[in-house]
C-alpha cells in the first residue's frame, strides 16, 4: 500500500484526475457526432511521433502532440474529400499512423525504448515534464468548452442548423479535432495509446444509457471518467497491474452495471 | 400594429447553376424572394430542392450565379439571426442526450452572440416560444421521446425564437400523420397572414402547397416547381408579438376542437 505514498504514483494520480475530465469532455462530441474512431486514429498516429521522439532524441510526448495535430488537419481534409465515406478518412490515416510508428520503432532498435509504457500507459514513467504537459492540455480545453459549450452544443446537435446561425463550423470542427489531438497525447502516457479511446468514448457511452440532457452527459461522463481513473490507477498500483488496461475494464464494468441497472428499473416499473 | 410597405427583395438567385457529379442539377436559375413572400418549392427526389435551400443558406456554393439574402451576397451576408431554420425531421440522431428546451434555446445561439451566456431575457424567449407551440409541458422531456409532429413544433419554436425575419423550411412534414400536417400547415399559414415574416418551404405536399399558393406554379426550372403567394395578396397589417398571436391562434383552435368533440358526443 505504500505505492500510493510514493512522489511517482501521486504524479500519475494528479495526471489522471486532470486526464479523466479532459478526455470524457472530448469524448462526448465525438461519440454524438459518431467520430469514435477518431481517438483511435490520433492516438495510434501519435505513437509514431513518441517513436521519431525517442529516435531524434527530442521530448517523445511533444512530438507525439505535433503529429496528432497533424493528423486532424489530414482528417478533416479527407472527409471533405471523401464526404459520403467520412470514416475512411479515419481507416486510411489510421493505418499510415501504425505503418509510421512501426517503421520508426524498427529503426529504433538499438534505443533502449519502453514502447510498453506508451502502448498500455505506465505509472511509474510519469515525470514532472509530462504533468505540465497534462496541467497545459487540461487548461486549454477547459477555457475552450467552457467558453464555447453552447456553440460546440448546436454543432453536435445539428450541423446545419450551426452554419444557417452562422457559426464558423468548419472552424469548429477544426478545434474539436485539435483538441482531441491535444488530450490523446498527452493521455498515452498514463493509459497508453492502445486503450486512450476508451476514456473518451466509454464514459460517453455510459452518459447515453442515464443522462436525459446534454448538460447532465457533460456532468455524468466527468464523474464516470474520474471514478474509472482514480480507482483504476489506485488498483493498478496496489497489484502491479497496467493502468490502462485497468481503467478500461473498470469503464466497461460500469457500463455493464449502467445497462443492467436501466433494465431492471425498466422491467420493474 | 405597423403598416408593412416596403417589399425589399429577400432571396435573390442571379443565374445560379450546380452540378453534382458532372450532372446539372440547377442551370441558369433566376428568381427572386420579396418581404412577407411565401415560397413553396416542390419537385421529385434529386430534383435538387435541398441543394438550393443549402445554397441560399451558404452551405454549398454554386458554380456560377450569384444569390443574395437581405441584399448581400451570402458571403458577405452576416445578420443570420433573421434566419430561422426547420430541418427534415430525419436529420438528428433520436438518441442524442438534449431536452426540448436546449434544443429551443439553441436557436439564439449565432455567430454574433459568441462569447456570451444565456441570459434570463433568453430563458424568457424560449418559455415564450415553447408556450406559443403549446410544448411547455414537453419542455424536459428528451427530443428523441416525442413524436414527429412534436419534434416539429419544437424545431419550429427554434427557428422562432429569434424573431426571424425569413423562415426556411425543408421538408417539416415529412412522416407526420395528416392530422398533425393539417395543424401544422395552419399554423405556418396564420403566421405568413399575420407577421413580416417571409417563407421558403420544401415539401412534397403537392395537395397543400397548392391550396395555399395556387394551382400554378410561378416559376419551373428543370424538374423543380415554385410556388408562390405575393405579398401583395395579404393585408397590409401584421402583428408584432408572434408569440401573442400563436397563443391566440392555440386558444381558437383549441375551442373548435372542443365544439367538434361536443358535437361527435350530441
Amino acid at each position: 500500500m505504500e505505492i500510493l505514498a510514493s512522489d511517482f504514483f501521486q504524479r500519475a494520480l494528479i495526471g489522471g484526475v486532470l486526464i479523466g475530465i479532459t478526455a470524457p469532455l472530448m469524448g462526448i462530441f465525438l461519440v454524438l457526432r459518431r467520430l469514435s474512431m477518431i481517438g483511435d486514429t490520433l492516438s495510434h498516429v501519435s505513437i509514431a511521433g513518441v517513436a521519431l521522439g525517442f529516435l531524434v532524441g527530442v521530448y517523445p510526448v511533444a512530438v507525439g502532440l505535433l503529429f496528432a495535430i497533424i493528423a486532424s488537419f489530414f482528417i478533416e481534409k479527407l472527409r471533405k474529400t471523401y464526404k459520403s465515406y467520412a470514416e475512411l478518412s479515419i481507416a486510411i490515416i489510421m493505418s499510415g499512423g501504425v505503418a509510421l510508428a512501426s517503421i520508426m520503432f524498427t529503426m529504433g532498435r538499438g534505443y533502449n525504448v519502453n514502447v510498453n509504457g506508451y502502448l498500455f500507459g505506465s505509472i511509474l514513467t510519469l515525470n514532472d515534464t509530462d504533468l505540465i504537459t497534462i496541467a497545459v492540455v487540461t487548461f486549454v480545453v477547459l477555457v475552450a468548452i467552457r467558453t464555447q459549450l453552447k456553440e460546440l452544443f448546436l454543432l453536435t446537435f445539428d450541423e446545419d442548423a450551426a452554419a444557417v446561425s452562422g457559426l464558423p463550423v468548419r472552424f469548429y470542427n477544426v478545434m474539436i479535432s485539435v483538441l482531441t489531438a491535444l488530450v490523446i497525447s498527452a493521455s498515452i502516457k498514463i493509459v497508453g495509446a492502445l486503450l486512450v479511446s476508451a476514456l473518451l468514448t466509454i464514459p460517453a457511452a455510459c452518459s447515453l444509457i442515464i443522462a436525459r440532457s446534454f448538460r447532465q452527459s457533460v456532468i455524468t461522463v466527468v464523474i464516470i471518467g474520474e471514478l474509472a481513473v482514480v480507482a483504476g490507477l489506485m488498483i493498478a498500483g496496489v497489484w502491479n497491474l497496467a493502468p490502462g488496461g485497468t481503467i478500461v475494464l473498470l469503464l466497461i464494468a460500469i457500463m455493464l452495471i449502467l445497462m443492467l441497472v436501466k433494465r431492471g428499473m425498466r422491467l420493474g416499473s | 400594429m405597423q403598416n408593412s410597405t416596403c417589399h425589399q427583395d429577400i432571396i435573390t438567385l442571379e443565374d445560379v447553376s450546380f452540378s453534382y457529379q458532372n450532372q446539372a442539377v440547377h442551370k441558369g436559375l433566376n428568381f427572386s424572394v420579396k418581404e412577407r413572400d411565401f415560397i413553396g418549392l416542390i419537385g421529385s427526389n434529386g430534383a435538387g430542392k435541398t441543394t438550393l435551400l443549402r445554397m441560399i443558406v451558404g452551405l454549398l456554393k454554386p458554380e456560377s450565379g450569384t444569390i443574395r439574402l437581405f441584399g448581400q451576397p451570402v458571403s458577405q451576408f452576416k445578420q443570420w439571426d433573421r434566419i430561422g431554420y426547420v430541418p427534415q425531421k430525419n436529420s438528428f440522431n433520436p438518441l442524442f442526450p438534449a431536452t426540448v428546451r436546449e434544443v429551443v434555446l439553441s436557436g439564439l445561439y449565432s455567430r454574433n452572440k459568441l462569447f456570451r451566456k444565456i441570459t434570463k431575457a433568453d430563458q424568457k424567449k424560449c418559455d415564450d416560444a415553447l408556450h406559443a407551440m403549446n410544448i411547455e409541458d414537453l419542455a424536459m422531456k428528451r427530443i428523441g421521446e416525442l413524436s414527429g409532429g412534436q419534434q416539429q413544433r419544437v424545431f419550429l419554436a427554434r427557428a422562432l425564437i429569434n424573431n426571424p425575419s425569413l423562415l426556411i423550411l425543408d421538408e417539416p412534414t415529412v412522416g407526420i400523420d395528416s392530422e398533425t400536417q393539417e395543424g401544422f400547415f395552419h399554423m405556418i399559414k396564420h403566421m405568413h397572414q399575420h407577421h413580416n415574416i417571409t417563407f421558403l418551404m420544401v415539401s412534397h405536399d403537392m395537395e397543400m402547397i397548392r391550396s395555399y399558393l395556387g394551382q400554378q406554379p410561378a416559376v419551373e426550372s428543370g424538374k423543380l416547381k415554385f410556388y408562390k403567394k405575393h405579398s401583395h395578396e395579404l393585408q397590409d397589417c401584421v402583428e408584432n408579438d408572434l408569440t401573442h398571436s400563436l397563443r391566440e391562434l392555440r386558444q381558437q383552435m383549441e375551442s373548435r376542437r372542443e365544439v367538434v368533440t361536443v358535437g361527435d358526443l350530441s
